[in-house]
C-alpha cells in the first residue's frame, strides 16, 4: 500500500494533475549538460522506483502470506542461504557500480571540463559574481575584457547573460560561504572566501529566472536573491552598453539640472 | 533454567527505609548500567519534546510565513508581536537538529539501549568500567545545560546550521548576536563528544571481555552487533571531531585562524586572522558526521533485526552476512564522507571518487533489506506493536536508502543538493527509520525494564496514526526537493521559482502537527504502563536472548543464575525442543537422537 501510494504521488506530481501543478523539476533551460542532470534524475527514479515498488510488493506479500493468524504452513526452520546473498549482492554491486561510471562523464562536463576557445584555452568569464551578506555583487569586464579595472561594470542581484552560448562565470565569496544556484539551469556551486571558482553552463531560453543562495549564510539567507535575465547576443551586448553609459553618468558627473 | 541460584538478588524496590544517600546512590549516581540507561532514556524521551517542538516552529514558518504563531507566540517572540523573526529561524532548525542528534538519537540507542541491553544480553552483571558508565551519563549534563544556557542570549540559540559551517559560525560579525549561544554550543557539544567516548569505550571492553561462557562473538545477538561496531565508530571518529570543535573554538575566542581564509570581509570589518580553510572543517566535520550517521542507524538495525525474528518465530535469515554488512556500512562509512561536499568547492575529481565508495555503501544496505525480507518469509509473523514499528523501519529504510542514491549521483547532487530533498531522505532514514526503531524497541523492551507490559491498543494506535503522518509530512518533501525547494530559507515564497509550493507546505505542517499531537498517545501509554500495565514475567514475548531470562525488572548483578550459552539467540521453530523458541540457555537434549542435524549442502 506504502509503495504504491509513494508512487502515485510521483506520478501524479510528474503529470502535473491538480492541486500539484508544477510540483515537478523546474523548466529547464539549459544546454545538454542540465538536461543530462534531468535525465540521470529520472533514470535513477525509474531505477528505485522499481527496486521500491518490487520490494514493498515482496514485503507485503511475504506479510500478508505468513501472517501467524492465517498461515497453516510450519515455520520453516531455516538460517540463510550462502547462494542467494552472493546473488543480491553482486547484482545490486553491478547496478551501483554502473550507475556511478556511467555519470562521470556528466559531472565531468559540469565542474571539470571548463569551456575552451580555440587552441585549449580556457574560456575567460563573462562576469565575476561576489557573494556577499546578502546579495550577490556582479561585475563584468568591460570592454577591455580584463576584471578589476576602471572600465568594469557592476550590477548588485542583476546578472544578464547571452543566450545559446557558453557561458563562464568566476564565482567567489567576500565573507561567509554562498551557493550560487540557478535552479532553471541545474547548477549549484557553494562559493567560499578564499577560493575563486567557475561555473559554467549554456542558456537556451530567454527569460528572467532566480538565482537563490543554497547555503546557509546568516539571518538574512533566505533575501539573498538574484535574478539573471537570458537575452540574446545583440540585446545583451546592448544592455552591457547602456549599463555602462549609466554607470559613466552616476560615477563621474551629476545629471543635468543639479 | 533450573540452573543453580549462584548468589540471591533481591533488593527489592520499595524506597521504604532507604536513606538519602542511599537513594542518591542507587537512584541519581547510580553504578548500575540499567539505572544509568534508563536516565539516559528518560532525558533523551524529555528533549524528544524539545526537539519535536522545534520542528514544529520550523514547519509553523514554513506553512505561515511572518504570520503569528498562535497561543505561544506572542510570549516567546514579543519583540516581533508574535512572529518567527529570521534569526530565530535560524536557530529553530540549528537547534532542532542539534538537540535530535546530539541529545535523542545518539545518546537514547547507544546510552539508553546500549547501557540497557548489552550486559543483560551478554550475561554479564554489570558493564566492565562502571565509574566511567556513570561519568558517560553525567558528561551529558554539562551538554545540557551549555546548550539549554545558549536559548537564553539572542537570538536564543545558536543560528550557524547544525555542521556550523565556518566563517559564519567563526566570525562573530557575521552572526550578530551570537556570541555566547554560538560558543555555548560548541563546547556542550565537546561535552557530548567526551560522554559518548566514556561510553564507547565501555561498550567495546564489555562486549569483548564480559561475556557469559559460550557466548562467541557470533552468538551475539544483532543488537550487540550493532552497539559492538557503533563503539567502534564512535572511538575512531570522535576524537577528529572534539578536536576540530576545539580549533573553532580557539578561531572564536582566542583569534586562532583554521578555518579563516585571508582577505574576509564580514560586515564591512576585517577579521584579523587569515591563512586557514574554510573548507578544511567540512572536511573534519564529516569525517566525522558521516560515521555518525551510522551511529544513529546500526543500533537500530540491530535491534530491528531481533524484534522482526522474534515477531516471526523464526531464524534470522543470513547471520553472518547481516553482521559482515554491518562492519562493510561501517569501514565504508569512513571513506565517504566527502558525499556531503560535492559542490562545496571540494576537488571535484575526488567528488568522483567519493561517488564510487557511497554507491558501494548502497550495497551492504541493501543485502540487509533483503535479509529481513528472507527472515519474514516463511515465519509465522506476529503483529505486534513492536513488529509493526521494526516492520515500518524495514520499509522506511528502504525509501531512505534509495533516495540516497540519487544524491550519491554527483551530477544530479548539484541539483539536488541542499533542498528538500536531501531533508526528505535523512528524515526517512532518522525519523522514519531510527525513530520508528526506538518506539518499537521501547515497546519490546519496556516489560523488561519495568516488569509491566505496554498497553498494546494504544501502542497500535499511536503507530498507524504515526506512519501516516510521518510519511504526509516527509514523503511530499522529495516532491519540493524535486522542485528544488532550499533548505534553511526563512521565507522561501520570496522566490518565484518556489511560490507555488505553499499550499503543499501547509499540508505538511498539518501532517508534522498531527505527528506532534499523536506522541501523546504514547507518552501517556508509557508514563500509565510504568505504573499501571499489566505485570509480566520473565519472557513475555517467548524470546531466545539472555536478557528475557532475567527477572523482569533485572535486580542488581542482572542474573539469579549464572548463564551459560549453548547457540546463538535466533533458534525459533527449532525441531529440538516442543516450543517454538529455544532460549540461549536452554541446554540441548541429552538424547543425542534428538539433536537436529542440518542438511549437507
Amino acid at each position: 500500500m506504502v509503495p504504491v501510494l509513494g508512487v502515485l504521488c510521483f506520478v501524479w506530481a510528474m503529470a502535473g494533475f491538480w492541486p500539484m501543478q508544477n510540483h515537478w523539476l523546474p523548466a529547464n533551460i539549459g544546454g545538454a549538460d542540465a538536461h543530462a542532470i534531468d535525465n540521470l534524475f529520472i533514470f535513477i527514479l525509474g531505477l528505485t522506483g522499481v527496486i521500491f515498488v518490487g520490494t514493498g510488493l515482496v514485503f507485503f506479500w511475504f506479510l500478508w502470506k505468513y501472517d501467524a493468524a492465517v498461515t497453516t504452513e510450519p515455520v520453516k526452520y531455516f538460517h540463510g542461504s550462502h547462494q542467494l546473498e552472493v546473488i543480491w549482492s553482486i547484482i545490486p554491486a553491478a547496478a551501483l557500480l554502473f550507475i556511478a561510471i556511467f555519470q562521470m562523464t556528466v559531472w565531468a562536463n559540469a565542474k571539470i571540463k571548463r569551456p575552451t576557445i580555440g587552441d585549449n584555452i580556457p574560456k575567460p568569464p563573462l562576469a565575476e559574481i561576489t557573494g556577499r551578506q546578502f546579495e550577490w555583487r556582479i561585475r563584468y569586464p568591460g570592454k577591455d575584457g580584463v576584471l578589476g579595472n576602471e572600465d568594469d561594470i557592476l550590477k548588485v542581484n542583476d546578472l544578464h547573460l547571452p543566450m545559446n552560448e557558453d557561458v563562464v562565470l568566476l564565482i567567489k565569496s567576500q565573507d561567509v560561504l554562498h551557493s550560487f544556484f540557478l535552479p532553471h539551469l541545474r547548477v549549484k556551486q557553494d562559493v567560499v572566501p578564499g577560493m575563486q571558482q567557475f561555473v559554467w553552463f549554456q542558456a537556451k531560453k530567454t527569460g528572467t529566472y532566480d538565482i537563490v543562495c543554497a547555503e546557509l549564510c546568516g539571518w538574512g539567507h533566505y533575501k539573498m536573491r538574484g535574478r539573471i535575465v537570458v537575452q540574446s547576443r545583440a540585446e545583451f551586448d546592448k544592455w552591457l552598453e547602456q549599463s555602462w553609459q549609466e554607470q559613466e553618468v552616476s560615477s563621474f558627473a551629476p545629471p543635468a539640472g543639479e | 533454567m533450573s540452573t543453580t541460584a549462584i548468589q540471591p538478588h533481591d533488593h527489592g524496590h520499595g524506597a521504604q527505609g532507604m536513606s538519602v544517600g542511599d537513594f542518591v546512590r542507587t537512584y541519581v549516581f547510580s553504578l548500575d548500567h540499567k539505572i544509568i540507561g534508563l536516565q539516559f532514556l528518560f532525558s533523551t524521551l524529555l528533549w524528544f519534546i524539545v526537539g519535536g517542538l522545534l520542528a514544529l516552529g520550523i514547519r509553523w514558518q514554513l506553512a505561515y510565513p511572518w504570520s503569528d504563531m498562535p497561543v505561544i507566540g506572542r510570549m516567546l517572540f514579543s519583540a516581533e508581536g508574535g512572529q518567527i523573526s529570521p534569526e530565530f529561524y535560524t536557530t529553530l532548525f540549528t537547534m532542532h537538529a542539534t538537540v535530535m542528534i546530539f541529545f535523542v538519537i545518539i545518546p537514547i540507542l547507544a546510552g539508553a539501549f546500549g547501557n540497557y541491553l548489552i550486559p543483560l544480553m551478554i550475561g554479564a552483571d554489570d558493564m566492565a568500567f562502571p565509574t566511567l558508565n556513570m561519568l558517560s551519563y553525567w558528561f551529558m549534563w554539562p551538554a545540557f545545560f551549555l546548550i539549554g544556557m545558549s536559548f537564553l542570549w539572542p537570538p536564543y540559540g545558536a543560528g550557524g546550521g547544525w555542521t556550523s559551517y565556518p566563517p559564519l559560525s567563526v566570525v562573530w560579525d557575521a552572526a550578530p548576536g551570537s556570541h555566547w549561544p554560538q560558543t555555548l554550543w560548541l563546547m556542550g557539544v565537546t561535552c557530548v563528544g567526551v560522554s559518548s567516548m566514556l561510553g564507547s569505550v565501555n561498550y567495546m571492553t564489555t562486549i569483548i571481555q564480559m561475556r557469559a561462557p559460550g557466548m562467541t562473538m557470533f552468538r551475539l545477538p544483532m543488537t550487540i552487533w550493532g552497539m559492538f561496531i557503533t563503539a567502534i565508530l564512535q572511538a575512531f571518529a570522535l576524537p577528529v571531531l572534539t578536536a576540530a570543535g576545539f580549533m573553532q573554538l580557539t578561531d572564536r575566542t582566542l583569534g586562532t585562524g583554521f578555518f579563516l581564509p585571508d582577505g574576509l570581509v564580514v560586515n564591512n570589518s576585517l577579521p584579523a586572522t587569515g591563512g586557514g580553510q574554510p573548507i578544511l572543517w567540512q572536511h573534519l566535520f564529516w569525517f566525522y558526521s558521516h560515521p555518525a550517521v551510522y551511529i544513529m542507524i546500526l543500533p537500530a538495525m540491530g535491534m530491528v533485526s531481533d524484534i522482526i525474528s522474534c515477531f516471526s518465530r523464526k531464524p534470522i535469515f543470513g547471520y553472518k552476512p547481516m553482521v559482515y554488512a554491518i562492519s562493510g556500512i561501517a569501514g565504508l562509512g569512513f571513506i565517504v564522507w566527502g558525499h556531503h561536499m560535492f559542490v562545496s568547492g571540494m576537488n571535484p575529481f575526488l567528488g568522483m571518487t567519493f561517488m564510487v565508495s557511497t554507491m558501494m555503501i548502497a550495497l551492504p544496505s541493501a543485502v540487509k533489506v533483503f535479509n529481513w525480507l528472507g527472515t519474514i518469509w516463511g515465519g509465522k509473523v506476529q503483529f505486534t506493536t513492536p513488529m509493526l514499528f521494526a516492520l515500518s523501519f524495514v520499509s522506511m529504510f528502504i525509501i531512505g536508502g534509495l533516495s540516497g542514491i540519487f544524491m550519491a549521483a554527483t551530477p544530479v547532487d548539484i541539483f539536488i543538493h541542499d533542498t528538500y530533498f536531501i531533508v526528505a531522505h535523512f528524515h526517512y532514514v532518522l525519523f522514519a527509520g531510527t525513530a520508528m526503531a526506538v518506539f518499537g524497541s521501547i515497546y519490546f523492551w519496556f516489560p523488561k525494564m519495568f516488569g509491566r507490559m505496554m498497553d498494546e491498543n494504544l501502542g497500535k494506535v499511536h503507530f498507524f496514526l504515526t506512519f501516516l503522518f510521518l510519511n504526509g509530512t516527509f514523503f511530499t518533501m522529495h516532491i519540493l526537493g524535486a522542485v528544488g525547494f532550499p533548505r534553511r530559507l526563512a521565507d522561501p515564497y520570496d522566490y518565484e521559482t518556489f511560490r507555488h509550493l505553499l499550499p503543499m507546505n501547509r499540508f505538511m505542517t498539518w501532517c508534522a502537527i498531527g505527528m506532534v499531537a499523536t506522541q501523546v498517545i504514547f507518552a501517556f501509554n508509557f508514563i500509565r504502563s510504568i505504573f499501571f500495565g499489566q505485570i509480566v514475567g520473565r519472557n513475555p514475548w517467548g524470546a531466545n536472548s539472555l536478557e528475557w531470562m532475567a527477572p523482569s525488572p533485572p535486580g542488581h548483578g542482572n542474573f539469579d543464575f549464572q548463564p551459560i550459552v549453548y547457540r546463538g539467540p535466533y533458534e525459533y521453530g527449532s525441531p529440538e525442543v516442543d516450543t517454538d523458541f529455544y532460549p540461549q540457555t536452554q541446554p540441548p537434549p541429552a538424547d543425542p537422537a534428538k539433536r537436529f542435524k542440518p542438511p549437507a549442502h
